[in-house]
């Protein structure tokens, strides 16, 4: 594979992306008068607020057909008891994730803290946290959001939930067998992929069986157009079987090569399931809670194919430096670059649409935290974009920068976004309204407290870490006493956000047992004025 | 988008595209490239050893792939010349990793070759690297009042060892050392020209 090959294959693609655009353009998908946005209200619901973590009912303040709520009230209970279960699943592996997570934390300033259980050394603990958080809490709460969220999308009932039920058993039996494979050193030693094959089949099946829903959901879907959440988490349940399926296949990939599959997965199982199955959350939620479409509707169909065509190709950054085709790193970085435009199209979308709502801020929990998720998709989008370049990957490949920027993108947004998410469903799943406001604003603050104490002192810790290793001149010991502080600051960060979750657990545990005052009013954190 | 089949046939697309460029043309270039003649074979002893090595996680804290000199001063810390293609092919699954919280150790078998240092090292690292935070592995060695016939004692700087107790190192300590030794690409290596572009 010759640089000019490359170059050429990149220049015809371009120029097919750019027909298409074209072609896009003469069909009117980037009219402005965008109606598609509007698919998720019901007639004369604009400008209606969908209360956050209220039962859907038709509301005396809103003038509309009252079929197209009792259709909604329908939609809700088809998915509530599929998606109790993906939730119900969500938070225990929430709760594993962070209790591993914390461990591994402070064994890094704590090195003799518990080394005589082997399962519970740094290498085996902080991989359990990794696959808990990955495989575990966000694909739970991400494919349950995505489950119950489909037929008020499509305005149908969910058809075929006992498939994403039995795909929900199948991938936590197989991720409890990878967990326990991992813990006694059974691994197959590659990062994001340390689960067996062998146990790995079960969660491509899983994968499978959960994407039928959507299959048969779509088949007897109400609405002519499909809006852009559904497009989000259409490709990401399909994409997640395929990425999985590929990188397991046993001994096909080798050397060299499996690094570059490696970072291919990698990569991909960020920006091609969880970043996607995020984003639709957000594209749905943030529109609903406010009450008023999404403002450049278009420009988030845009971003959709920007982020499916440039996304799936950054996964060489990971590797900028090392023994692979240059053409290939260079290819990475360029990509990451045009990542700014998917990323910019998101930005766009959530400034224009909440410019004049921002005082709903003040008291939707949902909105609270899915607002946090999308600026923290932007940042760390944009410092993800940054890093690749070779000057600056220099300084952070290698160094606990770069576990600051996973954590920014896979907490501050992905996670946030789906803790809004649940506190948007869970009432119209149970038919309750959240007992006690108050401990939603208490996780939202130890959540997002937690996550910019960590991800603030670890990126300097990081850079600076980078900056010695980077001066031959000074011994390797002081790249690693220079970050010895704020790794003690990053286990704040953690102990923060861990109590945030046992707030976020309990809370949960209160709502599903129906413990706590039964509330008749919206859980909001302070009462909006004049309403 | 009116039609879902367009918008999964679109997606698969994507993906397919992202395949091809990170999957299958490495493996179209890579796949015929040679061990450079300096490269052994791991012993099965070897490969025990980095098999505990994988089941450790070491991955986690130590790369190995030394940089060239326009991204790093790798060189200059002994971390020796920056890995070829070739380096790599008796390697499964591959270690390069992706942190330093250690130093790389793609060559550490030149740059620490004694069995002793690292059986004592990884018994207690803060003995030997002061302010270190790699963890100690105890559960790879056994602590015994008188070693028995073929034991490997491992000699601990004082006051390390509870008094009267020896260490011993388990077969699967000196099957990771064993491995750890081996790490020597010094031989001279040309990129492969199939992978060089």
């Amino acid at each position: 594979m010759d640089g000019i090959t490359i170059l050429l294959s990149a220049f015809v693609l371009s120029v097919a992306a750019l027909g298409f655009f074209i072609w896009s353009m003469r069909r009117g998908d980037f009219d402005a008068t965008s109606r598609g946005a509007t698919v998720i209200f019901a007639p004369q619901e604009l400008g209606h607020p969908e209360d956050p973590s209220r039962v859907a009912r038709p509301d005396d303040s809103i003038v509309a057909a009252p079929e197209e709520f009792g259709e909604r009230s329908e939609a809700d209970r088809s998915s509530a008891p599929v998606a109790f279960v993906f939730f119900c699943c969500a938070i225990v592996w929430l709760l594993v994730a962070s209790v591993a997570g914390l461990t591994a934390s402070i064994k890094l300033h704590a090195p003799d803290w518990l080394t005589q259980y082997e399962w519970l050394s740094f290498g085996r603990v902080r991989t359990l946290h990794l696959n808990a958080l990955a495989y575990g809490w966000a694909p739970m709460a991400g494919l349950g959001l995505a489950i119950w969220l489909l037929p008020r999308l499509l305005k149908t009932t969910l058809k075929g939930g006992g498939f994403a039920v039995l795909g929900c058993m199948t991938w936590n039996a197989g991720l409890i067998a990878g967990l326990g494979a991992i813990a006694v050193g059974f691994t197959s030693g590659r990062e994001w992929l340390e689960i067996p094959w062998q146990v790995a089949l079960l969660l491509v099946i899983g994968g499978g069986l959960v994407a039928l829903p959507l299959v048969f959901t779509l088949q007897s879907r109400q609405v002519d157009h499909l809006y852009v959440s559904v497009w989000y988490m259409g490709a990401a349940l399909f994409w997640f079987p395929v990425l999985y399926l590929v990188a397991n296949i046993p001994d096909l990939h080798f050397g060299v090569e499996e690094a570059t599959m490696n970072w291919w997965y990698g990569h991909n199982v960020l920006g091609l399931f969880f970043t996607p199955l995020a984003l639709a959350s957000i594209y749905y939620f943030m529109p609903k809670v406010i009450g008023r479409p999404v403002q450049s509707y278009n420009l988030s169909l845009l971003g959709f194919w920007t982020l499916a065509f440039f996304y799936g190709q950054v996964g060489g950054h990971h590797l900028i430096g090392g023994p692979v085709p240059g053409w290939l790193i260079t290819l990475s970085i360029v990509q990451s670059m045009m990542m700014i435009i998917p990323v910019l199209a998101f930005a766009t979308n959530q400034y224009t649409t909440m410019r004049g709502y921002n005082h709903m801020l003040w008291y939707s929990p949902t909105l609270r935290f899915v607002a946090f998720g999308g600026i923290m998709y932007v940042a760390s989008s944009i410092q993800g974009s940054f890093e690749a370049l070779r000057t600056i990957n220099a300084v952070t490949h290698f160094t606990h920068y770069t576990v600051a920027h996973a954590h920014l993108g896979l907490y501050g947004f992905v996670t946030m976004a789906f803790f809004g998410g649940i506190y948007f469903a869970m009432p119209r799943v149970m038919l309750r309204e959240w007992p006690y406001p108050r401990l939603i604003g208490l996780h939202f603050w130890l959540s997002g407290g937690g996550i910019l104490v960590y991800v603030f002192f670890l990126t300097i810790g990081g850079w600076l870490q980078g900056m010695a290793m980077l001066d031959a001149a000074k011994p390797f010991m002081e790249s690693v006493d220079v970050t010895i502080i704020y790794l003690k600051m990053r286990s704040l960060g953690g102990a923060l956000m861990t109590a945030g979750h046992l707030v976020f657990a309990v809370h949960f545990a209160a709502m599903i047992l129906k413990v706590g005052p039964a509330r008749d009013r919206p859980a909001f954190f302070h009462e909006p004025a004049a309403s | 988008m009116h039609s879902e089949a367009r918008l999964v046939g679109g997606a698969m697309v994507m993906l397919a595209i992202a395949t091809s460029a990170l999957v299958v043309l490495p493996y179209l270039q890579l796949r015929d490239v040679k061990p450079p003649d300096g490269l052994k074979p791991y012993t099965s002893t070897e490969l025990r050893g980095r098999q505990v090595y994988v089941q450790q996680g070491c991955l986690y804290c130590h790369s190995q792939q030394p940089r060239d000199r326009t991204m790093g001063p790798d060189g200059a810390r002994g971390w020796g010349r920056p890995g070829v293609a070739g380096d790599y092919y008796y390697d499964h699954p591959h270690q390069l990793g992706t942190m330093r919280t250690g130093p790389d150790l793609f060559n550490i078998g030149s740059r620490q070759p004694s069995a002793d240092w690292h059986l004592g090292h990884l018994f207690q690292p803060r003995a030997y690297v002061p302010g270190s935070i790699m963890p100690a592995y105890p559960f790879l060695f056994e602590l015994k009042e008188k070693p028995d016939k073929d034991d490997r004692v491992v000699t601990m700087p004082p006051g390390y060892v509870p008094p009267g107790m020896i260490v011993v190192a388990r077969p699967a300590a000196l099957d990771l050392v064993a491995y750890l030794q081996v790490l020597k690409h010094n031989y001279p290596a040309i990129e492969s020209p199939i992978a060089r572009k």
